[in-house]
This record gives C-alpha cells, structure tokens and sequence, in this order.
C-alpha cells in the first residue's frame, strides 16, 4: 500500500512540481488568485468525492460518536496524537534553521512523554512550552523557496500541492521518528496497527473538532472543492511563513481594484 | 450688539457642527467590538432560529459592506459585464450573502471575541484584531476584521480572516473556479447563487 502511495506521489511530483527560487518577496502577499495549476481538476474532484463519500461512511459517524465520550478522554487522545506528532516537528525545526524551537519541542516531547503519561497529558503547556506549532517537509520545503506545483487531492488524506505530497515522502524515508519505530523498522515494541491506529484517532480527532464547521462550509458552498482548495492553500502559505498577524498574510492590491 | 449676537451664534453654530461630527466618527476597532456585541446578543437570547437569523441578517445590512464584498469575489470578471449585468449580480449576491452569512454565525451560541487592535492600512482599510476565546471543546481563535474606513463616519466590515484565512478570497475562489469551469460564463455563477437562494 505505502509502495503504491509512494509511486503516485512520486509520478505526480516528476509531472508536476516546480522548484522556484525566493525573489524575496512575501510569498504570501502576492494575489494568488488561480495561479496555482489544478491539474488534474477532474481527477482531483472524481477523488474529492470519493474522500466526501469515505468521510460520511466512516470519519463523519465516528467523529459524531467521539465527540460523545467525556471531554478529558478527548482532550487525552487529542494531546497523545499531538505529541506523536512532535516527532515529525523537531527534524523540520531543524531543517527551517530553527534550533531554539527544536529545543523547546524536544523538552516539550520528553516532558509530555514522561511525566505527561505517554502524552496523554500537556504538563509541558503548564510550564510555558505552550506555543507549539506543527511542521512537516512540506513546510520545510516551502521555507526553502521550492513553489507549490500542481494542486492535488489525495485518496483519504486530503488536499495538497505536489510539492506538500513529495514533502510527506520524507515521513516515509526516515524523517518521522514514530514511524520509523513501528512500521519501518521490525521493533518488538510497537507495530504497524500503533501507527495506523494514530493517524485514525488523529484523523476522527481533527473531524470531530471540526465538526460543525466542515458541515456548515459544506452547506454554505455553492463549489465545495473550491472552498476547500481555497482554504488548504491559504493556511499552508501562512503556515510556511510561519506568519502570526493578518497583515503579513494579506494581499492589499487585491482590494484596491474594487471602486 | 447685533455683532456680537452674530458672533455668538455663529461660534455655537461652527461647535454643534464640530461635536455633531466628531460624535458620529467612530474607532474601527470600537466598530467592530459594537458588532460583535450587537451579534453576540442575539445569538446568546433564547430565540428561535429563524429569529436568530433575522436578527442577524439586520446587523449585516448595518454594518458589512456587502455591494464591496460582492464586486471583490466577481474578481477580473466584473470589468467586463454591463451596468444591467452588475444590477442584477448585486441583487442576486446581497440575497446570497446575508443567507450564507447568517447560517453560518447561527451555529454559534454566545461567542466571546475580544477586540485588542488596530492597524490602519491605508485610507481605505483598516485591520482590526481579535480574539475569539476559546471553549471547552475548541481553541482560541485569532479572528482579524478588514474594516472600509474611506467614510470614517461610516466604517464597513469587508473581510473576516480567521487563522490567516480570508473569507472573502475563499468566496472570490470558490465563484472564480465556478466561472471558469463553465467557459468564463458569468450567467453560470447567476444561476448557481440563484438556486442556493432559492433553495430551503
């Protein structure tokens, strides 16, 4: 399964990705307004509702069900996969030049995962280790000035970019330590259901979280795919610049066109 | 005597005029906490949905610029339709707006947003900072408002962008790929924002 995911990704990456150099502008303020290539539209959206008809079998019910049991429980789930996760930020903090943050998470890692019950809890947040902020190789090739390429919707996982999908290749080569120990490598600790198993709880946790405003959105949408797509590409672009105010993130020439 | 009588007159008249305008001039960031707290009123009393939703809708005519809105999300392709064509969009889009507008605060019941700044842009824009607080079940919310204040007297809410995320771009993308898919047919975007309206 992971071969084949990674041969299609791989194929979209040689078909479709850009490598482009800063020019030093912010990224982020320039009107990207359909720039980025959709290349596959129709393929894209035949996925996307695939992924919408998976998400009504399985990860809308489950999440509807999960948002049932007791607020610590999820809280619980919600820190244990988060923390996993941490394992994926660090490298990234360090490929993005960002030691003191990799620092910071790693305390936060070996915090949460000890006196925090394997995660479970957040006593590193109690500390002041409060401002985390996910990152992965998509980002961190983003930081590096590679360009987006195609936008692509990908079977389960969602909405990327060509460049994000190639990014999550490096999960699957050694970058990602929970990885590694349960499916890349033969521990007697940990199997692959222990990673599968996260990614669903992380998955049903991020839907449950966002339960009624995926619906809403959905209702409210006269083209769901693009509000989606719209949405996805906005908060990777912030995410890349790791930008904190609305004033790095906007396009101001955007709004001076209108009388 | 009948100088100083005009004299008189003429300093109350030149200070009613001075305090009547300055009163009307509002803080964007002031704005903006006012429609938040005039939204969160009626979303917080047990109404009915529907009075909810009416309530809301009132507020949005007040207080959003809705014809701006409007004509950003057309993007390039407002250049190129008729005065008519124009007419009939912001007919069709006002309708759109204020129902998708009001279905989606509905879901929320006594938010509480906190307005901490301002940061003045140009004449025309000025971008107002919040926080939406968090609950229980859902994080803090970054919430930053895009107020119009070419009519200090009368600022308008343009945009809302949550966590960095533009609304209005989401809306200008969404009728952008409608149009496209459809050969760059305007009337194909009339016809899917006329049936949402129409829809119950």
């Amino acid at each position: 399964m992971s071969k084949i995911f990674k041969v299609l990704i791989l194929s979209l990456f040689i078909a479709t990705s850009s490598m482009a150099g800063s020019d030093g502008q912010n990224e982020l303020s320039k009107n990207t307004n359909g720039e980025i290539k959709d290349c596959f539209e129709t393929v894209n959206r035949g996925i996307f509702a695939f992924n919408q008809a998976i998400d009504g079998l399985i990860f809308e019910p489950l999440a509807k069900g999960y948002l049932y049991l007791p607020s610590p429980i999820r809280t619980g789930t919600s820190n244990f996969v988060g923390n996993l996760s941490t394992l994926l930020t660090i490298p990234n903090n360090v490929l993005q030049g960002d030691f003191h943050i990799a620092g910071k998470n790693t305390l936060r890692f070996v915090v949460n995962s000890t006196v925090g019950v394997v995660g479970i809890f957040d006593p590193a947040s109690a500390i002041g280790l409060n401002s985390y902020e996910k990152e992965d190789f998509g980002q961190t090739l983003g930081s590096w000035g590679v360009g987006e390429g195609c936008y692509v919707v990908l079977p389960v996982l969602g909405p990327s970019t060509a460049r994000d999908a190639i990014g999550s290749l490096g999960n699957y080569m050694g970058g990602d330590a929970w990885y590694n120990v349960t499916v890349r490598n033969d521990t007697q600790y940990f199997s692959d259901f222990d990673y599968y198993a996260s990614k669903g709880a992380g998955g049903v946790d991020f839907r449950a979280k966002n339960f009624e405003d995926i619906n809403n959105l959905e209702e409210n949408s006269i083209d769901f795919y693009a509000s989606v797509k719209s949405l996805y590409l906005q908060d990777r672009r912030k995410r890349i610049a790791n930008a904190s105010g609305a004033t790095q993130t906007q396009d101001d020439s955007d709004w001076e066109e209108i009388e | 005597m009948l100088v100083k009588k005009a004299i008189k007159l003429l300093s109350i008249t030149i200070l009613s005029f001075f305090l009547i305008s300055n009163s009307f001039s509002i803080e964007p960031k002031d704005f903006v906490q006012q429609t938040v707290d005039k939204a969160a009123k009626a979303l917080d009393q047990n109404l009915s949905k529907d009075l909810k939703i009416s309530k809301l809708k009132v507020i949005a005519l007040k207080s959003v610029d809705i014809k701006g809105i409007g004509f950003y999300s057309l993007g390039k392709y407002r250049k190129n339709i008729s005065d008519q064509k124009k007419e009939e969009y912001l007919e069709v889009f006002t309708k759109y707006f204020l129902k998708t507008f009001s279905s989606r605060l509905a879901q929320y019941s006594d938010p509480k947003i906190i307005v901490n700044s301002q940061k003045k842009l140009n004449d025309k824009y000025t971008m107002v900072s919040s926080i939406l607080i968090a609950t229980d079940d859902k994080p803090e919310v970054k919430v930053d408002w895009r107020v119009v204040t070419k009519d200090p007297d009368n600022p308008l809410i343009i945009d809302l962008i949550i966590e960095g995320v533009s609304l209005a771009k989401v809306q200008k993308e969404e009728f952008y790929s409608i149009i496209q898919s459809n050969d760059g047919d305007i009337n194909a975007l009339f016809k899917n924002l006329k049936e949402f309206v129409e829809k119950d």
